[in-house]
């Protein structure tokens, strides 16, 4: 028992860190551990970005760079070629993604999850299949089918493959399914279309799913590097993520200019990440939870 | 107005069936309860009448069309859900303007935005505003209308739901269950001012409930279900005094009514050892459905004689509990010659009832049973009807 009398003791910064027991401080070091293996490949990133590149793959490695290079290899990526029409079609297209995603896959997760018709199961059954096939079994015929119509190198081209997320179906069609039939039947006594229940019924409920999807897909179809290098041709419409190959060729690699691209691709999408933090989260937490 | 006809509704889910074959006829300006235990079909029943379901086969007239074709919104209908069904995101005056908005306006001008805009929009505002405010006022929901359905009581809620189905000026109302979300207290307001509504209004109600207090004290008529089946449709009183089948007996009455067997031979139905002279067109084991309130005690005080009737029958009776309801005593307990099955009686106490003292004495009673009180059913659960006339026993109960 501690002396009521005395004053109590003034934490200090080593109170407040110490381990409250063995199992804590375990637990603490575990979870460095993992957080240091997540953070890691971000710090060499910009650490390689700041060196030249003989020095990238240096036998005796070190974060901080011998020679400073960031100046130089920034400097390249953001004006030596056009950055700002990079990130312009990278948002074009996902932003175009996305919107036609969710056209797509709004209407068709409400039908599966609200209406009754003959085969919805089978079409559900079909969904599920489909979230299993890789966009690499797909993307031989579809450029091919591309390449026939003229189309290659095109806005069009880059989105083609994506405009029908069979996740966000899914996704939004296990949402959807939790939301009350007895006020979508409600809608309908009241001269509701199925269209206005959609928009005014199930989207305003659906804004949390809406969000974690968007959050999903902006990043994915940001950070997708396989079709764009198959369908993009020419400079102008390249995306960000596909310039950094420009700083490789059979040749020579400059793999300091290639990290400093990688640095400055990653940033908006983390930037963006900072800010959209607990609508994403609460996108994640909310699946199976009803809202 | 409004006359409602079901001819013969088939409806199955899969493999299940929920409807075999209902017609039913509700008159303009009645108040008609379906009535039946959870997964009857009543709720199925209700939705098909409203458009939202189709019957397998079978068809739904309103005012001598059928209505097979018509949208929920074309069929002059309003709904009251169990759960309200509010829209959550709209605030109560929105809710109460939705199907105005839905009945008045073009889609066009149907959109937020669009309805301040657009001339059809604009010209239709004050009829809105003005048929939600006077519903508002008659349901004294009228300070709400800013409020969000989360931020209302159970008993506001529903208040906003019937002012939802009111404001278009339905020729009929259905309601499913629109009681059972509201503590005990609520729900009897709640149902006066739901049979006051009726009243006033004039509409045709059609009310699906799984209480038959509430289906035998708001409605004039009565339709009971059962696994898919109208057992029997009538006046709270029919159904009560004079049901068609064993199942409606037990349905309806609280506490159930007991049954116990007995003979029907020589013009004489044999309960126990008691012979009552009844000459029933059959012979053999039959059901005999006593009311727990027609038994009476006559050889104890400080209870209510049930009924005064000179020729009744004693039966012997054992007493195993006694549950006290105020004003009244439930006795639970067995004949002597069935003792596996229970049997309640239900006395009216009298001033000079005792307490647990008055039972006192023994478990064993003689109880009297009042003939023409009884209710007799076959085997197969048919009513049976003694020579004297159903007019008579109407009368006496």
């Amino acid at each position: 028992m501690a002396d009521i009398s005395s004053p109590p003791a003034v934490p200090t910064w080593f109170d407040r860190i110490k381990p409250k027991s063995v199992g804590r401080f375990v637990t603490t070091v575990l979870l460095f551990l993992g957080a240091w293996i997540m953070v890691f490949p971000f710090i060499w990133m910009i650490s390689s970005s700041l060196k030249p590149t003989d020095e990238v793959y240096d036998a005796d490695f070190s974060l901080i760079p011998r020679t400073f290079k960031g100046f130089e290899n920034y400097y390249a990526v953001i004006f030596d070629q056009p950055y700002l029409i990079f990130l312009m079609n990278s948002m074009i297209v996902c932003t175009g993604i996305l919107v036609i995603q969710l056209l797509t896959a709004i209407p068709a997760a409400y039908a599966l999850a609200k209406l009754k018709f003959r085969g919805s199961t089978i079409l559900f059954g079909t969904v599920i299949a489909a979230i299993t096939i890789p966009i690499n079994v797909t993307s031989i015929p579809l450029y091919i089918g591309l390449v026939r119509v003229g189309l290659l190198d095109t806005y069009f081209a880059m989105m083609f493959p994506f405009i029908v997320s069979v996740f966000a179906i899914f996704l939004f069609r296990q949402f959807f399914r939790s939301f009350p039939d007895s006020i979508i039947r409600a809608a309908r006594v009241d001269g509701f279309s199925e269209i206005e229940i959609i928009l005014r019924l199930i989207l305003p409920a659906a804004v949390p799913a809406i969000a974690a999807f968007s959050v999903f897909s902006f990043v994915a179809h940001w950070n997708d590097l396989y079709w764009p290098l198959i369908v993009v041709q020419s400079q102008d419409k390249m995306t960000a993520t596909l310039s950094m190959m420009q700083y490789q060729s059979m040749f020579d690699t400059d793999y300091g200019r290639t990290y400093a691209s990688a640095t400055v691709v990653t940033a908006p999408m983390v930037i963006a990440f900072l800010f959209a933090r607990r609508l994403f989260i609460r996108g994640i937490t909310m699946t199976g939870v009803k809202g | 107005m409004a006359q409602l006809s079901l001819k013969n509704i088939k409806k199955s889910f899969g493999d299940t069936s929920v409807l075999h074959g209902i017609s039913l006829d509700v008159m303009d300006g009645e108040f008609i309860s379906l009535v039946g235990q959870s997964g009857c079909g009543k709720s199925t029943l209700l939705r098909i009448i409203a458009g939202l379901e189709q019957p397998d086969s079978g068809d739904v007239l309103i005012d001598g069309k059928s209505m097979l074709d018509a949208a929920p919104k074309d069929r002059n209908i309003a709904m009251v859900f169990q759960d309200y069904a509010l829209y959550p995101h709209m605030s109560v005056g929105e809710n109460m303007a939705m199907p105005l908005v839905m009945a008045k306006l073009p889609l066009y001008a149907r959109l937020p935005v669009m309805r301040r805009i657009t001339p059809a929009g604009r010209n239709a505002q004050p009829e809105i505003r003005a048929g939600v405010e006077k519903v508002a006022k008659q349901l004294r929901i009228d300070h709400l209308l800013d409020r969000k359905p989360a931020q209302l009581s159970g008993g506001q809620r529903q208040r906003v739901a019937l002012g939802r189905a009111l404001v278009r000026d339905p020729q009929t109302f259905l309601m499913d269950e629109p009681l059972s979300n509201l503590d005990a207290k609520l729900r009897v307001q709640v149902r006066t001012e739901i049979t006051e509504l009726h009243a006033s209004s004039g509409l045709t109600f059609i009310y699906v409930t799984h209480d038959q207090v509430e289906a035998m004290t708001m409605s004039s008529r009565v339709a009971l279900l059962q696994t898919g089946r109208l057992l029997q449709v009538g006046t709270p009183n029919d159904l009560f005094a004079d049901p068609e089948t064993l199942d409606v007996a037990q349905f309806i009455g609280s506490p159930e009514i007991n049954i116990t067997v007995g003979e029907s031979q020589n013009g004489q139905v044999i309960i126990g050892e008691t012979a009552i002279p009844i000459a029933l067109d059959t012979t053999g084991p039959i059901q005999i459905g006593i009311r727990p309130e027609t038994i009476c005690i006559p050889n104890v005080s400080g209870l209510v004689a049930a009924h005064t009737a000179t020729q009744g029958h004693m039966l012997k009776f054992e007493k195993r509990l006694v549950e006290d309801l105020g004003p009244e005593i439930l006795i639970h307990g067995a004949f002597a010659h069935a003792p596996e099955n229970i049997v309640r009686i239900r006395a009216q106490k009298s001033d000079t009832y005792g307490g647990a003292g008055t039972f006192a004495q023994s478990n064993a009673l003689d109880v009297m049973l009042n003939p023409n009180q009884l209710l007799f059913f076959g085997p197969d659960g048919k009513r049976l009807r003694p020579d004297f006339s159903t007019a008579k026993r109407a009368e006496t109960v």
